[in-house]
């Protein structure tokens, strides 16, 4: 039998093709993404409570290119009334790529007057944000804002 | 620089530096030394109006930045301990001192005190340097406006010292900056309060002239 | 000392919707970092923030360490009447700050 890979630097190409070929759309190992898909799975599934999220109402402003991943300004605000009857109850605000999904959840009422809210997070990494309001119906709504972050330039530990 | 990290270096009232400018506030006023004489006791209410933008100096044939001088200060007149470079005390008064010259146009005169020590540090400025051998002109001037790995590459004027860097998430100095520049060509970063590093800074305020300072910035 | 900063409007009409900004110091370690020897530097974060406004709870907000340091977090509220409002942060390590500020509503 005659071997089809006779050198090393044949054999070399071939795996590490393999590799380029799978390895270059993901950013982190095919688990840890895995897990972390889980755990906002998770995240939103305690939020809702199995009950159907609806696209709208809800408007999430996060630049799409962060200056910085460690501060990125967003803010969130929901289309409401605002009244005893007809009200924001929470805000939820959760990452795709963070280690963990959470970054704040905001408890609000009628006497918000608006439903508003404006903070600063930490996003580790390109992809998306997820904001969901929990009405005082217990309708839930959400936005989605894809982000891109990108390393500093020059930073101090001189590790790329 | 963004949009949005712009307005939070407009937001004065909860900008991310506003707790560098209560501390500063504060070590202003407080009683040092066995004389027991604050900054506020000998500078008067708006008395460092104005003062930042002429930083670095030149004094005793030296050329001094505002760090150094508020340390002069602090061992000559009020008998204290100087602060470290990069201390929390340190930063808070440069930053409340500079603060008052906010929108101020940078006052740097290339004359015949400043000219030999502006020299050296347009030379610094032009001088190839670290493992990567890349000199500050051929990022800042020669390529300022295009990216490096996704950061737009500014001109690199200093005119919001001691910044809120949002990657450091805290207040720093040029110097810190300076010396992050200096790790990222894989050179060997000088030391806080060299006499190089001094000259360099008083060249890229020079560079800066006539342009607004913008102290607390807040930079990515 | 737990340095806090709030941003209430000192005076505001009757039932108009106010902007309130509160910012913490605080350097909000998420956890998730690690020394230059490999060590995992522990959690320490604000985790929660109430506004009362005389005595009645008007906002709340559960911080997780996806918030940036010095957390800034803004909200509205209207103006019912004159009187204070209170303002509470809590935290990991037994972090605990207050900050108080009265409003004149006409």
């Amino acid at each position: 039998m005659t071997a089809r890979i006779t050198t090393r630097r044949q054999f070399l190409t071939l795996v590490s093709g393999a590799l380029v070929a799978g390895g270059a759309a993901a950013q982190l190992e095919p688990n840890i993404q895995a897990l972390r898909a889980a755990a906002l799975e998770a995240a939103i599934r305690k939020i809702t409570g199995g009950k159907p999220v609806r696209a709208g109402k809800v408007k999430l402003q996060v630049p799409p290119l962060v200056d910085n991943g460690n501060t990125v300004p967003l803010s969130v605000s929901v289309q409401s009334p605002m009244t005893a009857a007809d009200h924001v109850a929470a805000i939820h605000v959760l990452t795709e790529k963070n280690p963990q999904p959470y970054v704040v959840s905001a408890y609000l009422g009628p006497r918000a007057g608006r439903a508003s809210i404006t903070t600063r997070a930490r996003i580790a990494d390109t992809g998306k944000v997820i904001a969901i309001a929990q009405l005082s119906d217990g309708s839930l709504w959400s936005d989605t804002v894809a982000v891109v972050v990108t390393l500093s330039a020059c930073l101090e530990d001189g590790l790329i | 620089m963004s949009p949005e990290t712009r307005a939070m270096q407009d937001d004065e009232a909860t900008g991310p530096a506003v707790f560098w400018l209560l501390d500063g506030e504060a070590l202003w006023k407080r009683k040092e030394g066995p004389a027991g004489a604050a900054c506020a006791s000998c500078h008067g209410a708006g008395s460092m109006k104005g003062v930042a933008v002429r930083y670095p100096k030149i004094a005793s044939g030296r050329v001094v930045n505002l760090e150094q001088q508020i340390n002069v200060c602090r061992t000559e007149r009020q008998k204290a301990p100087p602060w470290a470079y990069e201390s929390r005390e340190l930063l808070a008064v440069t930053a409340y001192v500079a603060r008052e010259s906010r929108g101020m146009p940078i006052r740097i005169e290339w004359n015949e005190a400043t000219a030999p020590f502006l020299k050296a540090g347009r030379e610094a400025f032009n001088r190839r340097q670290g493992q990567l051998n890349l000199s500050c002109a051929q990022c800042h001037d020669d390529n300022w406006g295009k990216r490096l790995a996704g950061s737009v590459i500014p001109q690199a004027h200093p005119t919001g010292y001691p910044i809120y860097r949002l990657e450091w998430e805290a207040l720093g100095s040029l110097e810190r900056r300076l010396r992050n520049c200096m790790v990222g060509v894989r050179a060997e970063p000088t030391t806080y309060g060299a006499q190089e590093l001094v000259e360099l800074e008083l060249f890229l305020m020079w560079r800066a002239r006539g342009m607004r300072l913008e102290t607390p910035a807040v930079r990515p | 000392m737990a340095r806090v900063v709030v941003n209430v409007p000192a005076s505001a009409k009757r039932g108009e919707v106010i902007e309130i900004r509160t910012l913490a110091g605080h350097a909000m370690e998420t956890g998730f970092r690690r020394t230059q020897t490999g060590e995992l530097i522990p959690r320490d974060i604000i985790t929660l923030l109430v506004c009362t406004y005389n005595g009645v709870e008007v906002f709340r907000a559960e911080l997780h360490p996806a918030m940036a340091a010095n957390p800034l977090i803004s909200f509205t509220t209207v103006a019912t009447e004159s009187g204070t409002l209170e303002f509470k942060w809590t935290g990991d390590n037994g972090y605990a700050a207050t900050q108080s500020a009265s409003i004149t509503v006409v």
